[in-house]
């Protein structure tokens, strides 16, 4: 089950690489198989039995047995809802690509062979096979911006290339040192272990992880890489890139970092509350400051993104006080972040396709010209400020509910954070869609029945979450639960 | 001498047989495809020897203990016999544009082969100086074979650098004879195991420093890696491939059969000795491999990396994998590492000239467009751009998996750490390539054709990085299997 919902879209982009000519074809069969992906991903998500907890759709053999590598594929509650996700955004970013004209075999198979890494991330639970799909990822990532990409395209890719692989290059040492000193590369034994035996500090080693995953998410000072990367993407690539690819991060954070080293990330709450607090204030008063509106919404992914950090710092509690809340709150936070920034990044393109610029002060008007993609725009922007019934509100509460009781004044320093988010989304909606109609954007008309397809269920997953979180909460509860208690145990 | 001496040396014997039949062949036969064609077919000889040797034979040794035929030794001779043989296919289109000498072409690289097979089964120091020479020399007159004015520095280089690290390497032996009284490594081993020698510990380590620098130039390791880029760039590219997998694979074998086997005792030492020796060659060859534009001389920098990475499992003394009869995990790591890193430049470099024979030029961007000149040359050689980096799914990933986690073992994290970090360095020039291919615009549209045999060598060595990278399980329990010797080893 999970096996084909990884794999299937890699065999699509064989298929497309080596059978298929025509870039109608190819278009409408790469769309066809992440629609079936996401068929997949939703039925292994509905299988998922949270009252059950634990493990389940479990696939696992032996691999490489000299080095005790096993393949091994399983679902928990914590990313059972990012393997949904991930289906879900894969759907829209090939939808998003209808209109790509260059070189479109190699463009879907790319974007195909990502899906497949991101899915293999989110589902291998054995350190090997998720350190080989976290760097499967960078290579179609590293085409799709060069090759599809604008402006400085190449140069951003290989920034994007760079810093992800320095990440994962200490990543690499830290699953070895785990591997010398527990003789596993099992993630769910991993977190059963007790690591105070290791042969460099375990803080290191910790440490080693962090980067990977801060670099990715990404945290400040190591975001560097993230605005020139969604920037100079193509839309369906920066889609990915806000939708899923920066998910890695924050679920490697909960899965890696918390999980199996749940002393030392308690020791160090401090210091990620506190970079979860500059990143959310520091990425909002710049994403004031933006007037290209891609770099705009770039920017706005890492103001939100600290809030997954903020609610992850909640484990710094006393022992007793842990509570499952702001963890939860941080992986609601990755799936609500992943579909309104993936519909904004969506809107952002339709604008830019039809007007050709995205330059803020030479748009105005937008609205009347074209009246649906203006409307998606302001729901992805109200939910994205965070208002209730639709998902942004669910998932900033509960970090900020989780956090509040241990981190009193860095939480009330964050919240001021949503103060400059809903500055700085209704001020660009303004300027972009309101005001008075433009002469020279008369001859552009609205969303084709193709480009509504991604917009639609983007806002309907907004919506539905919003509405009644519980289909996700209960679901994270279920990973989560597992982990607070093992914090709780671990004493003050 | 005697009739099992024989049967031990067969497929050495069968080589050296089939390079002097090419010769003979080659003054009778007009068609040079012929010579070629019977180098090729006349490995199954040797191969098939090989094989039958490695089911048959735990640990034997022949010529009044100079030879050692054990699983060590059969590993390595399969891997440069497979070497030899997909580099006859690939080189193919290269060798028929040479006006004459084909057959003196093949002749020389099987004879150098035959001194690489022996290389890796010596056990007594005169005769890994012998079977260095043999080596050597054919290689010097294959580096200047195109006999243009690069070449032929390619090839007086070659030879006078290879004098003098064998006059260093000879003094070192010199050294460890005086001082142990043996050329023996058995019993040179027994003998630093007892400690008494005239001067102590100090003397010895002389001539074994010595020796580290000789075989330092043989495996391209800085700081004695000056020749290779001259010698690289220069040398007719087949023989620059020959010299970047093979050579170093047997430089690497006697190598490890000295340190380990005659001097375990003092393995602290040179442990840390190579460990050093390893960062530094990693540091300098990724950082300088930057600054290339001739894509041959930043493969050869690229090597001397290489070579440094292939060092920590040379330095990872004394990592074993858990257990009760734990395996070496850093000899493993090599082996599997040198067969890795073999497929991976076999296929860049077979790539390469298939491209360059037809543009004409090696610099790195006169590759621009390859990509869809000659969709699938330019795939392999991107492939192995990212086997050379590390990124999974490749040979080069697993490889370096595996020696990373002998490092961390050997209680060297420190050099695992900067083993990956010059790896992540050294994504920023091989993407170079990548980039080039797929992104550059090309200045014509015409294809690149190439011929079966080069066809055919892609496909086994490109396909070979994606087999190794997926299931390195069977090549992995090979080498483990190889270097089992040095368990037995007095410690």
């Amino acid at each position: 089950m999970l096996t084909a919902t990884v794999f299937l879209p890699l065999a699509g982009a064989l298929v497309i690489a080596l059978l298929l000519r025509r870039p109608r074809a190819i278009r409408g069969f790469a769309i066809g198989v992440t629609v079936a992906d996401l068929a997949l991903a939703a039925v292994a998500f509905t299988a998922y039995d949270p009252q059950k907890g634990g493990l389940q759709l479990v696939e696992r053999f032996n691999w490489i047995s000299s080095l005790n590598v096993q393949y091994f594929l399983g679902l928990d509650g914590l990313n059972a809802p990012l393997v949904l996700l991930t289906g879900l955004v894969g759907m829209c970013a090939a939808l998003a690509s209808w209109r790509i004209e260059v070189r479109v075999r190699e463009y879907f198979a790319w974007l195909l062979v990502l899906q497949t890494a991101v899915m293999g991330v989110f589902t291998g639970l054995d350190f090997v096979l998720f350190f080989i799909f976290w760097e499967l990822e960078l290579v179609p990532m590293y085409f799709l911006i060069s090759i599809w990409g604008s402006g400085r395209k190449e140069y951003s890719a290989m920034k994007f290339l760079v810093f992800t692989l320095a990440g994962s290059a200490f990543m690499l040492v830290g699953i070895l040192v785990l591997y010398f000193s527990a003789g596993t590369f099992d993630m769910t034994v991993l977190a059963t272990k007790d690591l105070t035996n290791v042969v460099i500090p375990v803080q290191m080693v910790f440490f080693f992880f962090f980067l990977a995953f801060a670099i990715k998410l990404p945290t400040w000072p190591l975001h560097s890489w993230l605005p020139d990367a969604h920037t100079d993407a193509p839309t369906a690539g920066s889609v990915m890139l806000a939708g899923v690819l920066i998910k890695m991060g924050g679920y490697g954070l909960i899965r890696v970092c918390v999980a199996i080293f749940p002393g030392v990330s308690r020791e160090y709450a401090w210091l990620i509350v506190a970079l979860g607090v500059i990143s959310i204030i520091y990425g909002a008063i710049v994403t004031l400051r933006q007037s290209d509106l891609k770099r705009l919404v770039a920017f706005s992914s890492i103001s939100h993104m600290g809030l997954v950090l903020l609610g992850i710092g909640s484990v710094g509690a006393v022992a007793a006080n842990i509570s499952p809340v702001g963890l939860n709150g941080a992986a609601m936070q990755m799936f609500t972040h992943g579909t309104i920034t993936g519909l904004l990044f969506l809107v952002v393109g339709l604008v830019y396709e039809k007007a050709h610029t995205r330059y803020i002060p030479d748009l105005g008007g937008l609205a009347t010209r074209m009246p649906f993609v203006a409307s998606v725009f302001v729901l992805a922007g109200l939910a994205s400020l965070g208002l209730p019934s639709l998902s942004g509100f669910v998932s900033e509460a509960l970090v900020f509910l989780g956090a509040f009781f241990v981190w009193g004044w860095p939480t009330a320093i964050s919240v001021f954070g949503i103060v400059l988010t809903a500055g700085y989304i209704l001020w660009m909606v303004q300027r972009v869609f309101f005001g008075p109609a433009l002469a020279r954007y008369e001859h552009i008309g609205d969303a084709t029945l193709v480009e509504k397809l991604p917009l639609v269920v983007m806002v309907i997953a907004i919506v539905v979450v919003g509405i009644y979180p519980a289909i996700l909460t209960d679901v994270f509860s279920a990973g989560i639960n597992p982990i607070v208690e093992r914090l709780r145990v671990l004493g003050p | 001498m005697t009739a099992r001496d024989l049967y031990l040396l067969s497929p050495e014997i069968a080589l050296a047989g089939v390079a002097i039949l090419v010769v003979i062949l080659d003054l009778l036969v007009r068609s040079k495809r012929v010579v070629g064609a019977v180098a090729f077919l006349g490995l199954a000889v040797p191969i098939a020897l090989t094989v039958v040797l490695w089911t048959s034979i735990d640990s034997e040794t022949a010529v009044f203990g100079t030879l050692a035929v054990d699983k060590f030794a059969l590993f390595f001779k399969i891997l440069v016999l497979a070497i030899v043989g997909v580099l006859i296919l690939g080189s193919a289109d290269y060798v028929a544009r040479f006006q004459r000498y084909q057959g003196e072409f093949y002749a020389l690289v099987l004879f150098s082969a035959t001194g690489m097979m022996l290389l890796a089964a010596t056990t007594e120091l005169i005769s890994i100086y012998i079977s260095l020479e043999l080596t050597a020399l054919p290689l010097a007159a294959l580096a200047a074979f195109l006999r243009d004015e690069r070449s032929t520095e390619a090839g007086i280089k070659f030879l006078l650098l290879s004098a003098m690290s064998s006059a260093l390497l000879l003094y070192g032996m010199v050294l460890v004879y005086g001082f142990t009284g043996s050329t023996q490594l058995q019993e040179i081993a027994g003998a630093v195991a007892q400690g008494d020698m005239p001067f102590g510990s100090y003397a010895l380590l002389a001539g074994v420093t010595l020796m580290v620098v000789g075989f330092g130039f043989k495996i391209a390791m800085v700081p004695f890696q000056m020749w290779v880029p001259d010698v690289y760039e220069g040398a007719p590219t087949p023989i620059t491939t020959y010299l970047s997998v093979a050579s170093k694979a047997a430089g690497f074998a006697v190598l490890l059969r000295i340190f380990y086997f005659a001097l375990p005792a003092v393995s602290g030492d040179w442990g840390t000795l190579f460990a050093v020796l390893s960062a530094l060659s990693m540091t300098v060859g990724n950082l300088v491999a930057i600054a290339q534009n001739n894509i041959k001389r930043m493969l050869a920098y690229s090597t001397i990396a290489h070579a440094g990475y292939i060092l920590v499992g040379v330095a990872a003394f004394a990592a074993r994998s858990p257990g009760p009869d734990g395996v070496a995990l850093g000899p493993s790591g090599v082996l599997f590492y040198l067969a890795a890193y073999a497929a991976t430049n076999l296929a860049a470099f077979f790539a390469i000239m298939a491209i360059a024979s037809r543009t004409g030029s090696e610099q790195i961007d006169d590759f621009a467009g390859i990509a869809r000149r000659a969709p699938w040359v330019a795939a392999v050689l991107a492939f192995a751009m990212l086997s050379l980096i590390g990124i999974p799914p490749t040979a080069g990933f697993m490889g370096k998996l595996y020696l990373f986690n002998a490092a961390v073992r050997g209680d060297l994290v420190w050099l695992a750490v900067v083993g990956v970090i010059s790896s992540v360095v050294s994504a920023y020039y091989y993407l170079r390539v990548v980039r080039v291919l797929y992104l550059g615009a090309a200045p014509s549209e015409e294809a690149i054709p190439s011929s079966w045999p080069v066809r055919l060598a892609l496909a086994l060595t490109g396909g070979s990085i994606l087999a190794i990278g997926l299931l390195p399980g069977r090549l992995l329990e090979l080498g483990e299997a190889a270097v089992r010797i040095f368990s037995l080893t007095p410690q």
